[in-house]
């Protein structure tokens, strides 16, 4: 069992035809992920990977046809908010959303539309949803993880890779892993995805990977404490950040009076939450 | 992107908010004539894009153009928290009866846009809201919809603002509105938005912050940014696509992904050693990224050590190794020693690559940030 994505879910790539698209999509469906479809504007008609996977012209004639219920997108930052509008549009109950680099207000846009909609974002800037096992959604390296009872959820891509490669050398693995996405906005908080795993029946515990900027993991802490049964463990990076440099993520940066590091640890510390050290300290507290 | 004082105003007065009448200048005789010409006292003001530039002695109020020029001279030589001070703007000083405050920014915790308004201006606005959070007004507006008359009503009305300059209020909460959304502004702010004693409502000070992410749609506000504000090596990495910060250790970190390149700085930390910077070469790097962003750590003098920590996902470890073996094979003499580590795809690859070069490999992150301060020569704590 798992959270978001599983053995059925029929996944459809926005931006299939693209370089990142059509490379991704490869190694997804190699993982056995179910992909139903893809959507390039203008290539609609054509058939990818082998001559087996349909390209449609837009997300609601994907979906028509081929019952997708997911979608991941690759599409560049520029044509990003469009493509999100139309998977919301065409009542995609979960979308991922890979893109880097989208700006603030075009994601402040999706923000108001997602009030009025059923569909769940995840992501931008996200590496996506990994089910070991079952399903690969996005572009989180399939090897590195195994099936296990540990839900994970994160703001970083290759950081979550090393805690997963670390978990897997010690034969622990992972319920579903989540990348909530490093930008400011983002679709889905921690909050949700916590509240997710703690409603499923697979998943025994909680690792959360957090970073410097915002205060997501300051609400966390807060859930935690109040909400949850199942025991968190968490790491937060960036305790050596200067204030007010952007640390690569456009989330990650500490302003004014929110967002250090230290804060967040020891709000996570009062909420009985153990804190790794390091990222390879993680599986030790497992 | 933050943008100079002198340069937001330039965008408020296309969007007819009123500012002082004023120039800016780079040196010190252009300043007295700005001030002859504005014929009565004037404000010199310091355009450096750090905060607290009024305790630093960087605002002042000259009474003629002798003393203008006297004071133009004097900040020309001075740096404020490090930054030298290159240009001032010249202004007209205004009477102020009231100090105001008013901006708009993106609300992160809410995910929407906020308007923020408060009778007390001229301050920090965070020490405000620490101080008397009920004088501060803030309402959320709907991007989708934008910012409507009532919601401006609102404002005047919880800031106490005298009924005559409610009009003038709302065409500069209006404006303001109108710059955020255009110019894909983070933050737009007028403090303090002044009641003056001649004109009504005036803009006398100005801060905006435009979306990094956006600045495509925008070439003409990229643009305005301000090399002498940044750090020479973090501009020269932006060329190559590498998102560089410089700090103060000795240790020079290379890594891919900004949450993985802050946990090898923070490891460093609390193994006794300190990080002389961030550096991603984000995902998918090939060598010659690799090559420049090493290029950079080898020309920092404070770097006494290298530290590589790739883990490679859509990053292939023997194109990494290609890289490093370039950016060495640049060098006469290796001046200083690395450490690396690769893990994932092609890690076997670009190991075998690297042990050719008698380079030191470490296995897991701990063992390289601890070979990484031995080698530097900086003892434990």
């Amino acid at each position: 069992m798992s959270i978001l994505v599983d053995k059925n879910t029929r996944l459809l790539v926005q931006g299939i035809t693209g370089k990142e698209g059509l490379f991704h999509s490869e190694l997804m469906r190699t993982y056995g992920t179910n992909i139903v479809a893809g959507v390039t504007p203008g290539k609609g008609g054509e058939w990818v990977l082998d001559e087996k996977i349909p390209v449609f012209d837009t997300v609601q004639t994907a979906v028509q046809t081929t019952e997708a219920d997911a979608s991941v997108i690759f599409v560049p930052a520029k044509f990003a908010f469009d493509s999100i509008y139309e998977a919301i549009d065409a009542h995609i109950p979960l979308i991922i959303c890979i893109t880097e680099g989208i700006p603030a207000m075009d994601m402040l846009k999706i923000k108001s539309l997602l009030k009025t909609s059923e569909s769940i974002l995840i992501g931008p800037n996200t590496p996506g949803v990994l089910t070991p096992g079952e399903c690969k959604a996005g572009i989180i390296p399939g090897n590195i993880s195994i099936p296990g009872s540990t839900g994970m959820i994160s703001r970083s891509g290759t950081l979550t890779y090393e805690v997963l490669y670390a978990m897997k050398a010690k034969k622990l693995g992972v319920s579903t892993c989540v990348g909530i996405g490093g930008d400011a906005i983002t679709g889905t908080s921690f909050i949700e995805m916590l509240s997710m795993f703690e409603q499923d029946p697979d998943t025994e515990e909680i690792v959360l990977i957090g970073e410097i900027g915002g205060n997501e993991e300051e609400l966390a802490a807060d859930y935690i404490m109040t909400e949850m049964t199942k025991p968190v463990i968490a790491y937060i990076a960036g305790i050596t950040a200067p204030k007010g440099k952007r640390m690569g993520h456009a989330g990650a940066i500490i302003e004014g009076r929110a967002g250090s590091a230290l804060q967040k640890i020891e709000l996570f510390r009062k909420a009985g939450v153990k804190v790794a050290e390091y990222p390879e300290d993680i599986p030790a507290l497992l | 992107m933050k943008i100079q004082e002198y340069q937001a105003k330039q965008i408020f007065q296309k969007y007819e908010i009123p500012i002082p009448r004023g120039q800016v200048a780079l040196n010190a005789s252009f300043v007295r004539q700005i001030a002859e010409d504005l014929g009565d006292k004037v404000v010199v003001k310091a355009q450096v894009l750090v905060g607290g530039r009024g305790k630093a002695g960087g605002i002042r109020l000259a009474d003629d153009p002798d003393e203008a020029e006297d004071i133009a001279t004097e900040m020309m030589g001075m740096e404020i928290n490090g930054f030298p001070i290159h240009k001032v703007l010249v202004e007209e000083a205004v009477d102020i009866k009231k100090e105001l405050y008013l901006s708009i920014g993106t609300d992160r915790m809410n995910a929407t846009p906020v308007i923020i308004a408060s009778e007390y201006g001229g301050i920090d606005i965070e020490d405000a809201a620490e101080e008397a959070p009920e004088k501060i007004a803030r309402i959320p507006i709907d991007p989708m919809v934008g910012l409507c008359d009532f919601q401006i009503r609102g404002l005047a009305v919880s800031i106490d603002l005298p009924r005559k300059h409610w009009k003038k209020f709302a065409q500069i909460a209006n404006a303001l509105w109108q710059i955020y959304q255009n110019d894909d502004a983070s933050l737009v702010e007028i403090n303090p938005l002044v009641i003056s004693e001649q004109n009504g409502l005036m803009a006398l000070d100005g801060k905006m912050t435009i979306d990094d992410n956006a600045l495509f749609r925008h070439p003409e506000l990229a643009d305005l940014r301000d090399l002498d504000m940044e750090n020479p090596s973090e501009v020269e990495a932006q060329k190559y696509g590498i998102t560089y910060v410089h700090m103060t250790g000795n240790i020079g970190c290379l890594v891919n992904g900004a949450g993985l390149a802050m946990a090898t700085m923070d490891i460093l930390k609390l193994k006794g050693g300190e990080p002389a910077n961030f550096l991603d070469i984000g995902g998918g790097a090939g060598a010659e990224k690799v090559s420049s962003a090493l290029r950079i750590l080898f020309s920092d003098p404070q770097v006494k050590a290298v530290l590589i920590n790739i883990f490679g996902g859509i990053t292939r470890c023997d194109e990494i190794a290609h890289g490093i073996t370039a950016a060495i094979a640049e060098q006469k003499k290796l001046k200083v020693p690395l450490v690396i580590r690769l893990v994932g795809t092609n890690a076997e690859e670009g190991t075998k690559i690297l042990e050719k070069q008698k380079l030191p490999i470490a296995h897991s992150l701990v063992e390289a940030a601890e070979k990484a301060i031995s080698l530097s020569g900086v003892k434990k704590k």
